[in-house]
C-alpha cells in the first residue's frame, strides 16, 4: 500500500479498534468523577477494584482483537494502520500492550492490599486512577509508527508517573523523588525531541517509514545531523529505561515513590520505552539501506548498534557493582532494574542476519520473565516493608519465621532475578545469550555472565536475611488479600516459564511476523 | 520389570518422593522426619545397585537412555533462506549412563544414605533440612545422568542453591560467611561453564537435516551431537568458511575452542578444586555441617572432575591432550601443595580439607596421563576418596558431637574411651594415606602409574606427596586417638548404632574396591576403551 493511501480520517468504524484505549479513557473519567462524588470517609478501595476491571477490560479487547487477527490454523490478518501510519494495531503492539496491562492489573492488584493502610499515601483515588492514563500512554507508544505520536505517548506515561511519583508529598524523600524525577524526565523527553527534530530534519517525515525511505540519502549527505540524532535519541531513551551512564535518578525516585508506584515505574515505563526503542531503531537505523545489510561495522546502523551495545554493557556492570553497596531494597531493586535494562537491551543491540532474527522473541519472553519476577519481589517488599516500618535489607530478617510461605515466594522471584533454573528469569537470560552468542557477539556474553555472578551476592543477601537471620521482635506477618494472590500469580508465572517455556514463545513467534509487524513501510 | 521403566529417571527423582511426605509431616516430629528421609535416600541407592546388576558394559548403557524434548523452540526464520522448513532451539530430556556416570551415581546414593544416616546431629530445623538435602541428592544424581548440556547445568545449579541453603542455615559459627564463599566461587565456576556452553550450542549443536521435502536447522544441547558434530570433519561448526564461499556464521575457530576449552577447564577446576581455587572448600569443610561435607568432599567434588572429563577431555580431546603437561603440572601443585598444609593444620578438618585437595590431584595425574591406566585411576581414585572422605568427615562429626572441638591439639587418647570410633578412624587413615589392599592404594598406584608412561619426571615428584600423606595422616590420626587423654573425655561413649552402620558399611566398600577392584574397573573399561581409539584416530597418538 502506498503511504498517501493510508493517509485517511479516522472513521467510526477504526474506533473499533481502538477499543483498548479508549476503555482506558472512559474508565480513567469516570473513576475520576465517582472519587470527586465520593464522600470522603467511604474507602477508595472501591475505586482501586473499578480500575482494576478498567484494565482487565481493555486487555480483554486486546487480547480478543489479536486472536481475529490471528485465527488458529488460518492466514494472519492485515495489520490496522489509521491516520497515515501513525498508529498501528499489529502483533508487536498488542503483545507490548498484553505486557503492559498484566503489568499494571498485577500491580493494581498488590496495591489493593497495601495502599489501603497506607498513611503516607492521602490520595488513593487518584493513585488508582493515575494509573490508567500512564499505562494508556505505555500503549499509545507501542502503537505508534510516526515520532509525534512516539512523543504524545511518552509524555502522557512521563506526566502521570510524576504525579504518581510525588503523591507521597508528606514523606521528605518522596518531594526529593518527584523534583528529581520531573526534572530528568523533562531534560529526557527534551533530548528525545531533539534527536527527532533532526531527524526530521534530514528526512522531511515525523513517519518511520518514511523516515526509512529518506535515511538512505541522508546519510550521504549529512551524515553528522543523522548520527546526532540517532544518539540524541539513543541517550533520551536511555535515561527513560535507566541504562546506565544515563541510570542515577532511578535510586532515588525508587526510594522515594510508593512501593506499587515503584513497580510501575521499573516495568511498565521500562517496557514502553524499549518498545519504542525497538520499534524506531529497527525501522530506521538499523535498516538504513537496505532490508538485511545494516549492521554491518562501519555503516551508520553499525555504530549505533554498537553504541547500544556499550550502553549495554555498561548497564550490566554499574548496575550490579553499584548495587552490591546498597543495604535499601528498593535501592538494590532500582539498580538490578539498571543491570536488567542492560540485558533486555542485547537482544535489540546484537541487531539482525539472516540465521539470527529472534530477537524480538528474546526481548519479549525476558520481558516477561522480569514483569512477574519484579512485580512479585516489590509485593512481597510492600507486605515486608510495612511490617518493619523501613525499606532496608533488614526488615527482612526471620521471614522465614514470621511468614514461611512468603520466604519461599521469595526464594523463587530471587532465584528468577538471579537467573538460576527452572525460573523464567534463567531462560530468558539463556535465550539472550544463545542470541549474542550466535551473532559471535562473545564478549557482550562474557559480561553477561560475569554481572549475573556478581548479582548472585545481593541477591542472595536478601535469601541470608530471610533464613539465616532472626528477626527482632516481630511476630507473624498478616499478607492482605490481593497482595498474596498478585505474589502466587507472579511465582507461579515464573515457575511455569521456567519449566514450560514453550507455549509462550511457540506463540511469540507464530503470532510476531518482523516485515508484517514490526516495519512501518 | 523394572526394565521397562525408566530407571535413570526414576533414580534421579525417587528422592522427591520424600520431599513430598516431608511437606505434610508436622515439623516437630524429629524422628519421624529422619526416618522418613533415610527412606528416601535408600529409594535411589536400591535402584542403582539394581542398575549396576544390569549394566553391560560392553553395550555401554545405551538400553537406559531416556530421551525427550523439554524444550523447543521455534526460532524466527523469516530472515532465512527459503526452503527451510523448521529452525529450532532444543533442549532435551536427555538422560544416559555410561562406565564413567555409572559408578559416580552409585558413590552419590551410597554417599548421601550415610550422611542422612550421620544427619542425626542436626538440631534445628529439621523438616527444611531434610527437604534441602534430597533436592541436593536429587541435583548429584542428575549431573551425573544428564546428557544435555542446559539439563546438566539446571542440575549443577540445583546443588549449588541447597548447598548455598545447607551451608548458611546449620552450619557452624562462621556458616554465612562460608556459604558466600562457596556460592560466589561455584557460580562463577558455573557461569564460565554455561557461557562455554551457549558458545558451543550456537556453533557445534547445530544439526542441519534435510529429507526430500523438509530442510530443518536445529540447535541443541544433546550432548551425544555435540561429540559427533565436533569431531565429524563436514559438520559446520569445522567447515572453514572459505569452503562455503567465505560465510559459515557457524565456524568454530582453533581459537574460540580453546577458549570453550579453558573455560570448561576453569569452571570444573573450580569445583575440583584446582589450587588457586581452592580457597572457598577450605571455608566449607571446617564450617559445613558434617553430614553435608561428607557430601560435598565425597561427591561434589567429584562433580568437578566429572565435569573436567565428559566436557572438558571427551569434547576436546585434541586441546586437552595438548595441555596434558599443564594438568599434570596443576596436579602435582596440587599434591603437594595440599601435603605441606596439612601437615602443618592444628585443626583436623583443616588437614582433611588439605587432604583433599591432595588427592584432587591425584586424579588430574590420571587425566592428564591421557591412556588407559591413567584415566581409569583417576575415576578409581574418586570413587575411592569419595567414600574415603565420607568415612572420615562422619567420624569427624561424631567426634565433634562427643568433644565439642576438632583442634588436634585439645583431643588425644581417644582410643581409650572409644575404641571402636578410634579404630575406624585409624582404618580410614590407612585407606587416605594409600595401604595396599584398601581403596586409596589402587587409585593412586593406577594414576601415577598411567602417568608414568607418559612423564616420568612430574610423576616422580608426585610420589613425594605420597610419603608427606602419610607423614601427615599418621601425625593426625595418632595425637587423637593416642597420648594423654584430657580428664573430661573419660565418660564419653563410643559410637552408637546409627552411627557404627554407616562407618562399617563405607569401610566395608573401601576395602571391597581394596581388595577386589575389577569390580569398579570392569565397568570403567569399555567407556574409556572409546575415547581412546577415538582420541588416537584423531590425533594419531
Amino acid at each position: 500500500m502506498a503511504y498517501n493511501d493510508a493517509l485517511g480520517r479516522l472513521t467510526w468504524n477504526d474506533l473499533a479498534y481502538l477499543t483498548p484505549e479508549l476503555t482506558l479513557v472512559i474508565a480513567a473519567i469516570l473513576l475520576t468523577l465517582i472519587d470527586l462524588a465520593l464522600p470522603n470517609r467511604f474507602s477508595r478501595q472501591t475505586i482501586g477494584w473499578l480500575s482494576l476491571s478498567g484494565l482487565l477490560l481493555s486487555l480483554y479487547f486486546v487480547v480478543w482483537h489479536m486472536l481475529k487477527m490471528n485465527p488458529v490454523g488460518g492466514e494472519p490478518g492485515a495489520v490496522v494502520r489509521l491516520l497515515g501510519d501513525s498508529y498501528r494495531i499489529d502483533d508487536y503492539a498488542s503483545l507490548m500492550k498484553i505486557i503492559f496491562l498484566v503489568g499494571a492489573a498485577l500491580i493494581v492488584l498488590m496495591s489493593l492490599g497495601t495502599v489501603k493502610r497506607d498513611d503516607e499515601l492521602p490520595d488513593k483515588g487518584e493513585f488508582y486512577t493515575l494509573l490508567l492514563p500512564a499505562v494508556l500512554g505505555a500503549m499509545i507508544m507501542a502503537s505508534s509508527g510516526d515520532l509525534i505520536t512516539i512523543f504524545v505517548g511518552m509524555e502522557l506515561l512521563s506526566i502521570t508517573t510524576y504525579v504518581l511519583v510525588g503523591m507521597r508529598k508528606k514523606v521528605t524523600i518522596g518531594s526529593e523523588a518527584a523534583f528529581k524525577y520531573v526534572v530528568i524526565g523533562g531534560i529526557s523527553s527534551a533530548i528525545i525531541l531533539f534527536g527527532m527534530s533532526y531527524l526530521y530534519g534530514v528526512t522531511g517525515s515525523t513517519n518511520l517509514g518514511l523516515i526509512a525511505l529518506g535515511l538512505q540519502n541522508a546519510v550521504s549527505q549529512y551524515p553528522a545531523f543523522v548520527y546526532i540524532a540517532f544518539f540524541f535519541m539513543l541517550g533520551g531513551l536511555g535515561m527513560k529505561i535507566a541504562a546506565a551512564p544515563f541510570h542515577a535518578w532511578a535510586p532515588d525516585v525508587y526510594q522515594g515513590a510508593s512501593t506499587p508506584v515503584t513497580a510501575f515505574l521499573a516495568v511498565i515505563s521500562k517496557a514502553a520505552a524499549l518498545a519504542v526503542l525497538f520499534r524506531i531503531f529497527y525501522n530506521t537505523a538499523l535498516f538504513d539501506t537496505s532490508y538485511f545489510k545494516g549492521g554491518a561495522a562501519g555503516s551508520l546502523g553499525g555504530d549505533v548498534f554498537l553504541a547500544m551495545k556499550v550502553l549495554a554493557v555498561s548497564a550490566m556492570i554499574v548496575g550490579t557493582t553499584v548495587a552490591l553497596r546498597q543495604r535499601n531494597m528498593k535501592r538494590m531493586l532500582a539498580l538490578s532494574g539498571v543491570a536488567n535494562a542492560g540485558y533486555l537491551l542485547v537482544p535489540i543491540s546484537v541487531g539482525i542476519v539472516g540465521f539470527h532474527s529472534n530477537n524480538m522473541s528474546e526481548l519479549l519472553f525476558y520481558l516477561i520473565a522480569y514483569l512477574f519476577m519484579n512485580i512479585g519481589a516489590f509485593a512481597v517488599l510492600a507486605v515486608v516493608s510495612r511490617a518493619a516500618g523501613h525499606e532496608e535489607l533488614s526488615g527482612f530478617a526471620g521471614l522465614y519465621y514470621r511468614a514461611p510461605w512468603t520466604a519461599a515466594a521469595m526464594i523463587v522471584m530471587i532465584l528468577s532475578l538471579a537467573g538460576l533454573p527452572v525460573t523464567g528469569g534463567f531462560f530468558g537470560k539463556l535465550f539472550i545469550l544463545i542470541g549474542a552468542a550466535q551473532m559471535k557477539d562473545f564478549w557482550i556474553v562474557a559480561i553477561m555472565v560475569a554481572t549475573s555472578v556478581i548479582s548472585y551476592y545481593f541477591y542472595f543477601s536478601v535469601i541470608r536475611q530471610m533464613f539465616m537471620r532472626t528477626s527482632e521482635g516481630g511476630g507473624e506477618i498478616w499478607i492482605p488479600v490481593p497482595t498474596g494472590l498478585a505474589i502466587w500469580i507472579c511465582v507461579g508465572a515464573t515457575i511455569a516459564l521456567g519449566i514450560f517455556p514453550n507455549p509462550v514463545l511457540d506463540w511469540l513467534n507464530t503470532v510476531f511476523s518482523l516485515p508484517g509487524d514490526l516495519w512501518v513501510r | 520389570m523394572l526394565a521397562d521403566l525408566p530407571v535413570l529417571s526414576l533414580i534421579t527423582f525417587s528422592p522427591l518422593l520424600g520431599i513430598l511426605v516431608l511437606l505434610f509431616l508436622p515439623k516437630q516430629r524429629s524422628r519421624l522426619l529422619k526416618v522418613t528421609a533415610i527412606a528416601a535416600t535408600l529409594l535411589p541407592l536400591i535402584l542403582t545397585f539394581w542398575l549396576y546388576a544390569n549394566y553391560h558394559p560392553e553395550v555401554g548403557g545405551a538400553e537406559f537412555k531416556e530421551l525427550s524434548t523439554w524444550v523447543e523452540v521455534p526460532v524466527n526464520k523469516e530472515t532465512l533462506a527459503p526452503g527451510v522448513t523448521s529452525y529450532m532451539l532444543e533442549f532435551q530430556y536427555h538422560m544416559g549412563v555410561d562406565g564413567l556416570s555409572l559408578p559416580l551415581v552409585l558413590l552419590t546414593a551410597l554417599v548421601s544414605l550415610m550422611a542422612a544416616l550421620a544427619s542425626v546431629h542436626i538440631k534445628k530445623r529439621w523438616k527444611s533440612f531434610y527437604i534441602w538435602f534430597l533436592l541436593l541428592e536429587v541435583g548429584m544424581l542428575g549431573v551425573f545422568l544428564a546428557r544435555d548440556l542446559m539439563l546438566f547445568f539446571v542440575f549443577f545449579e540445583l546443588t549449588l542453591i541447597a548447598t548455598f541453603f545447607l551451608i548458611g542455615i546449620w552450619g557452624y559459627f562462621n556458616r554465612e560467611k562460608a556459604a558466600n564463599k562457596f556460592l560466589i566461587y561455584n557460580g562463577l565456576g558455573s557461569a564460565l561453564m554455561l557461557m562455554a556452553f551457549v558458545m558451543l550450542i550456537a556453533t557445534a549443536g547445530l544439526t542441519y537435516v534435510q529429507t526430500d521435502n523438509t530442510a530443518s536447522l536445529i540447535y541443541s544441547g544433546n550432548y551425544e551431537n555435540l561429540l559427533s558434530n565436533l569431531t565429524n570433519p563436514e559438520a559446520l561448526v569445522n567447515v572453514l568458511p572459505e569452503m562455503l564461499g567465505g560465510n559459515n556464521p557457524f565456524y568454530l575457530t582453533d581459537g574460540v575452542k580453546w577458549a570453550v576449552f579453558i573455560l570448561l577447564l576453569i569452571a570444573f577446576g573450580i569445583k575440583l578444586p584446582i589450587f588457586p581455587f581452592h580457597t572457598w572448600m577450605l571455608k566449607v569443610h571446617t564450617e559445613a555441617p558434617p553430614a553435608i561435607v561428607m557430601i560435598h568432599s565425597g561427591v561434589l567434588l567429584k562433580m568437578g572432575a566429572y565435569g573436567l572429563l565428559r566436557f572438558g577431555i571427551f569434547l576436546f580431546p585434541e586441546q586437552a591432550r595438548e595441555w596434558a603437561v599443564v594438568l599434570a603440572v596443576l596436579g602435582v601443585i596440587n599434591i603437594i601443595y595440599g601435603a605441606l598444609l596439612a601437615m602443618v593444620q592444628k585443626e583436623f578438618k583443616l588437614v582433611l580439607a588439605y587432604s583433599s585437595i591432595s588427592h584432587m590431584g591425584i586424579v588430574l595425574l590420571g587425566i592428564a596421563s591421557f591412556n588407559e591406566i591413567g584415566l581409569q585411576g583417576a575415576v578409581f581414585q574418586l570413587v575411592s576418596h569419595g567414600l574415603i572422605s565420607a568415612l572420615l568427615f562422619l567420624i569427624v562429626g561424631s567426634l565433634y558431637e562427643r568433644t565439642g572441638t576438632t583442634e588436634i591439639p585439645e583431643l588425644g587418647g581417644l582410643a581409650r574411651s572409644m575404641p571402636f570410633m578410634s579404630g575406624i578412624l585409624l582404618v580410614a587413615g590407612m585407606a587416605s594415606l594409600g595401604l595396599p589392599g584398601l581403596s586409596g592404594f589402587i587409585g593412586e598406584f593406577l594414576s601415577l602409574l598411567g602417568l608414568f608412561d607418559t612423564m616420568k619426571w612430574l610423576t616422580v615428584i608426585a610420589t613425594i606427596g605420597v610419603i608427606l600423606t602419610a607423614v601427615y595422616v599418621l601425625r593426625a590420626v595418632l595425637a587423637i586417638t593416642y597420648g594423654a587423654m584430657p580428664e573430661r573425655f573419660i565418660t564419653f561413649k563410643d559410637a552408637r548404632l546409627i552411627e557404627a552402620v554407616p562407618m562399617i558399611a563405607l569401610l566395608a566398600f573401601i576395602v571391597l574396591l581394596g581388595v577386589y577392584p575389577s569390580v569398579l574397573t570392569d565397568t570403567l573399561q569399555h567407556s574409556f576403551d572409546v575415547l581412546i581409539n577415538q582420541l588416537n584416530a584423531r590425533v594419531g597418538g
